[in-house]
């Protein structure tokens, strides 16, 4: 891993790990509960709505609304302090589950804004792909 | 007020004067301050039965037994709830129980921290930023670089999108703060120590938003100070606070509550929005009747999203509340804000919890560097955590006889 890269997610870690398996296909995975229908996120083995463990994984068609976000312009980790200034931000995404990203490919961070419409942009890196953001 | 009850109250209080400790532990600034608080009240060592402490600073991640050990108490209860910045208010909520409940008599709460000596880059990551063991939250998020004043920064732009609210208005929270922290010698002293800029004079709204941004919308002079530091508060039931030194300072209502991201919720909401209520509703007195508001200021908007959610205003009406620096020592009509000059302008060690009960306790006494004349009821609520996603908070109602 070269200091440049992000820093990506490390396993084992049960919960996370059928999430980013699927990244590797570019495929956004979320979970709904069998029995009472509610969306679970972050991934998790139970359903957080009832108490069920009868999850199954369904595929968002990666686009969405930023509900809120921030533009960094200090960072002292070397893979993000390299790409100051970068925007952070709260995805809601269509299918009904909000997670955390970046909002990329924008020539100025300052036309982001709330209610922005995105739709997902894979990063691969170390064999598999982060979900990004990038104007729709 | 009928059902009121004075079963603990707040006897002995010390904060560390110092921003800048070198060659101190945190162990040692808590021992100091303990002892000292302790004196304030005319209580011993060998008075203590019930130790409150978040834990940090010790070895081997059992913050309970190393305690103990270096204060040489052997405690009917011991509690290391440890949930960020707010732990302190979780602590005298849970002396207060303790207390009432008969498990102990003299409760001693202790925060020591030599952030600012330790280099720690609290807001804007670090190298060490992505660490820690894997976990499901640290595997959907670490890629992102979420610092925390990013993660408060999106609490911000949410407020401004939904409510209208504007910078200049988040300034006037840093304006006030660093107006009280001008009249108190010790946080003064500590702009002169941290070399905070623009050096040890009030600020105004112009400077704020002058200040480098570190993260839109929030710029350098909303953000809070790393220091070093800590102190002290001891906590006695009834029985033992008609003996002790100092006028005692009643805990009369106290909540707790916790919030984390979910994916239809208000992140302009934060944690308080649960546990004032009940605060208030135990102390049986509303938020007009505080004298004080020692609200938890990691950031300016932290102050705004708290002051709507402690039920001074309604949300969303957080700006116009702190307006024309009306939430000054001085000004009638809306509560003091963070009197002591608050973790904007006074100290930060990185969970300044303590603070918020020392500064009221002193208020409650008229012992304040910007006292409010006569001040009977002050509210102290902190946070902990990261307000844009999961925090704690807890709300501490405090009045004197």
């Amino acid at each position: 891993m070269a200091a440049t890269d992000l820093p990506i997610p490390r396993f084992p870690e049960p919960d996370t790990e059928a999430f980013w398996e699927a990244t590797k296909n570019h495929e956004l995975k979320y979970q709904v509960c069998d029995d009472c229908g509610g969306i679970v996120w972050h991934p998790r083995r139970h359903c957080t709505h009832c108490t069920s463990l009868n999850l199954s994984w369904k595929s968002s068609k990666g686009e969405g609304t930023v509900y809120t976000f921030s533009i960094v312009r200090q960072n002292y980790f070397p893979a993000f302090r390299e790409r100051i200034p970068y925007v952070i931000a709260w995805i809601d995404l269509d299918e009904g589950f909000r997670m955390l990203s970046n909002v990329v490919g924008i020539d100025d961070a300052t036309t982001v804004h709330c209610g922005q419409r995105v739709r997902v942009e894979w990063l691969d890196q170390d064999g598999l792909a982060l979900p990004a953001f990038t104007p729709a | 007020m009928a059902t009121q009850t004075r079963d603990a109250a707040i006897v002995g209080i010390y904060e560390y004067p110092l921003r800048k400790t070198p060659g101190m532990s945190p162990l040692q600034i808590k021992a100091e301050s303990a002892g000292k608080a302790l004196d304030d009240a005319g209580l011993t060592w060998k008075d203590v039965d019930a130790i409150y402490d978040a834990g940090d600073g010790a070895a081997g991640g059992m913050g309970g037994l190393s305690i103990a050990e270096y204060f040489n108490i052997k405690p009917k209860v011991i509690d290391t709830t440890a949930v960020g910045g707010s732990s302190y208010e979780f602590h005298a909520s849970h002396a207060k129980r303790d207390i009432a409940a008969g498990h102990a008599s003299v409760a001693l709460l202790t925060y020591g921290s030599t952030a600012h000596s330790q280099s720690m880059n609290i807001g804007t990551g670090g190298r060490g930023m992505g660490g820690g063991p894997a976990s499901p939250v640290g595997n959907m998020e670490m890629s992102w670089g979420m610092t925390l004043i990013s993660n408060y920064a999106m609490v911000a732009n949410r407020h401004m999108h939904e409510y209208g609210t504007t910078s200049e208005q988040l300034a006037e929270v840093s304006v006030t703060t660093r107006f009280h922290a001008m009249r108190n010698p010790e946080a003064k002293q500590a702009m002169v120590d941290l070399e905070l800029l623009p050096g040890a004079r009030e600020i105004t709204i112009e400077d704020v938003l002058e200040s480098r941004m570190i993260a839109n919308p929030l710029h350098l002079l909303e953000s809070c100070i790393i220091s070093d530091g800590g102190g002290a508060v001891v906590i006695a039931s009834a029985d033992v606070a008609r003996n002790t030194k100092k006028t005692p300072v009643w805990i009369l209502g106290a909540g707790e509550a916790t919030k984390y991201p979910e994916n239809d919720g208000d992140v302009t909401t934060s944690a308080g929005a649960q546990s004032a209520p009940v605060a208030f509703g135990e102390a049986g007195v509303t938020p007009d009747e505080m004298d004080i508001a020692m609200v938890y200021d990691s950031f300016t908007i932290t102050v705004l999203t708290l002051l709507e959610d402690l039920g001074f205003c309604k949300k969303g009406e957080g700006g116009s509340f702190v307006e024309g620096g009306r939430l000054r020592y001085d000004r009638e009509g809306a509560p003091a804000l963070n009197t002591d000059g608050g973790g904007l302008s006074s100290n930060h060690p990185g969970m300044r919890g303590l603070f918020l009960l020392t500064e009221a306790t002193r208020q409650l006494r008229g012992e304040s560097s910007s006292q409010v004349p006569d001040a009977r009821l002050a509210v102290a609520h902190g946070n902990g955590g990261m307000l844009g996603s999961r925090h704690s908070g807890s709300t501490i109602i405090l009045g004197r006889d």
